[in-house]
């Protein structure tokens, strides 16, 4: 017996008891149904959260204060001498561009609406180092910072909630801590990041920011802001900028006064976290599959019971073992894998659902139906049903033909 | 040891079935011997063993010793699998109760021996030529449920000799059908015995049907008495 007549046989045995067929079918739709879902939503929150993590800027690394790991006595700032010995291509050829950043919380109020916005005083760079877009206006020229001019360019939040629109807004006059600023531009949006709003956040030159803003000394800069000519060179701008700091703070061996931190050290932690999300949802996820095999083979079990005759039958007009192990291993994962088929359907309708409620309720988040997933459920909802089917199949074809055929 | 002519040769077959402590001698030697094209019954009351000398005479179950040469060949220490060959060329079976599958068509259970023999082409002309030859040419596609106690047991017969076995094997042929089908269905066996030569074996306590063969093998508490 070819591979082909075994499943058209399984095929009329399956279809001669459709409800009970569809019955043993549901638990492995389920199951497979479970996996796809969480599986997908899985993906999709890993994608989302780490699109977000990417939305800060491609290739970017961060240069601030103070070691994070150890304890290091007469801590030195970063400066804008050392911002400037960074952009020295000789020095670090793999660094792009460096935006120099002091940063704080601010309170900014145009007419009676006021709201607490966080501030970058920024350089003409940080444009290109953020990839920022602009909705109206102009950004920060090098001008604005040499003159300590009084102007800002707004997030949208921060324009929603000033004036309730996001244009037509360039040339007024707004507050921040009390002092007069003119609007000269408004951004694009950016969508919420991990680290708070990307959207709620107001953009003045770095000196204006730096001497009647946030009162920092002079040419101290909180964090600067290090691009990499592309992502594969961001190791070695870590060690480019380190050497620099190095010899340029004097540090003692082991003792770095500041610290280098990459997109890719928040992108490995957020991948780890997520990826342990999504295997902890799609193990769940396969324990209902396994159920659903058990179904299978309690199932098979009452079949090879009640087709003992017709095993029988089979054996005396020349069934081998092999045909009979066969006839059933068949019929076990054609039933989970019409189960898979189905389960697979539905899974991706569920993800579908969870996709639309997610963006109702205010958080944008695709679910990702991978074609990895689809496989994979395919080739382990078939492998559930084979390995399911083994039991029952065994016992049908170890049956001895006398005793078959007097069953009764 | 073995002539040429002989299609089934037993010698000193015994059978022992084992029922929990107790030790039941189905066959305490039996030895007989069919010709080929020979039509034989074998008769006995019940307990005489006659079905458990069909089963190992149809291959179905193997002796607890002596030997049984099938067309020549020895089978009584054969395993499972080359049996299972064994039946599907060399043995066609009528049973009492038919058994059809209920929920293919006649000509699919006709196809049925073809299949295991791993015929691919001319299956089902094959398997219709059969139907044919038993009058059911024109119930091809039909159930079991669909047709008569007879016409059931001509697909039965047409699937025994789809495969031009050495024997055909008919457990009370006629047990479970009315007379006139019951003679109708005799009729049949025996026009294939005459056509195509094929030795034809009944098992059966119907003194009508045995007066009707050449032989009667008789049984008793698992001995042959006459013969």
């Amino acid at each position: 017996m070819n591979l082909g007549q075994a499943i058209r046989e399984a095929l009329e045995s399956v279809s001669a008891n459709k409800l009970r067929a569809a019955l043993t079918i549901l638990g492995i739709v389920i199951g497979v149904a479970a996996v796809i879902a969480m599986l997908a939503v899985g993906a999709g929150a890993q994608d989302t959260i780490l699109g977000s993590i990417s939305g800060i800027g491609t290739n970017l690394l961060f240069v601030f204060q103070g070691n994070l790991q150890q304890d290091v006595r007469n801590e030195q700032p970063i400066t804008m001498a050392d911002v400037t010995a960074m952009r020295d291509e000789f020095q670090a050829p793999h660094i792009q561009e460096v935006a120099p950043i002091v940063r704080g919380t601010v309170n900014v109020s145009f007419g009676g609406e006021s709201t607490a916005p966080e501030i970058f005083g920024v350089t003409p760079e940080f444009e290109l180092v953020r990839n920022y877009g602009l909705i109206e206006g102009s950004f920060i020229t090098d001008d604005n910072v040499n003159g300590l001019a009084s102007v800002a360019l707004l997030g949208p939040e921060v324009a929603d909630k000033l004036f309730g629109r996001r244009e037509l807004i360039t040339g007024e006059t707004i507050r921040i801590e009390g002092q007069p600023f003119r609007v000269i531009g408004v951004l694009e949006p950016k969508g919420g990041g991990s680290f708070g709003s990307q959207d709620n956040v107001i953009l003045v030159p770095l000196t204006t920011a730096r001497v009647r803003l946030l009162d920092r000394e002079r040419d101290h800069v909180d964090v600067a802001y290090v691009q990499a000519i592309n992502a594969e060179s961001v190791p070695i701008v870590t060690e480019e900028i380190s050497q620099i700091l190095r010899t340029r703070h004097r540090t003692k061996l082991g003792e770095d006064d500041f610290t280098v931190y990459t997109q890719e050290d928040i992108l490995s932690v957020a991948g780890t976290i997520t990826n342990v999300l999504t295997i902890f949802l799609g193990g769940i996820a396969a324990i209902s599959l396994l159920v659903g095999g058990i179904g299978i083979m309690n199932i098979m079990l009452v079949s090879v019971t009640e087709r003992t005759k017709e095993i029988g039958l089979r054996k005396a007009v020349g069934a081998t073992k092999k045909d009979i192990l066969i006839q059933f291993l068949t019929e076990s994962s054609l039933l989970s894998l019409i189960g898979g088929i189905i389960g697979i359907i539905f899974g991706w309708l569920i993800s579908f659902a969870v996709g639309r409620i997610a963006a109702a309720s205010g958080t944008p988040f695709t679910p990702n139906v991978s074609l990895d997933a689809i496989l994979l459920a395919t080739i382990f909802s078939t492998a559930v049903g084979l390995f399911f089917g083994i039991y029952p199949a065994n016992r049908a074809a170890n049956l001895q033909p006398v005793e078959a055929l007097r069953y009764e | 040891m073995a002539r040429k002519k002989d299609v089934i040769l037993t010698n000193g077959i015994e059978k022992v079935y084992r029922m929990g402590e107790v030790e039941v001698n189905a066959l305490c030697g039996v030895s007989v011997k069919i010709e080929k094209g020979e039509v034989v019954s074998i008769m006995g009351p019940s307990g005489s063993g006659k079905s458990t000398l069909m089963n190992i005479i149809g291959c179905l179950d193997r002796p607890s010793s002596g030997e049984y040469y099938l067309d020549n060949e020895l089978v009584s220490n054969m395993n499972d699998d080359q049996l299972a060959v064994i039946r599907n060329r060399k043995v066609g079976f009528v049973f009492q109760n038919f058994n059809l599958l209920s929920r293919s068509s006649a000509l699919l259970n006709v196809e049925l021996p073809l299949r295991y023999a791993g015929v691919t082409e001319g299956r089902k002309q094959r398997a219709i030529k059969a139907l044919e030859s038993v009058g059911l040419g024109d119930r091809v596609n039909h159930k079991p449920t669909e047709l008569s106690g007879g016409q059931q047991q001509r697909v039965a017969v047409a699937r025994a000799i789809i495969n031009n076995p050495s024997i055909i094997m008919a457990d009370e042929p006629t047990g479970n059908l009315d007379s006139k089908s019951g003679e109708e269905i005799m009729q049949l066996l025996l026009n294939m015995n005459k056509e195509f030569g094929t030795t034809l074996i009944i098992v059966t306590h119907d003194p009508k049907i045995s007066e009707r063969t050449q032989r009667v093998i008789r049984l008793y508490d698992g001995l042959v008495v006459a013969q």
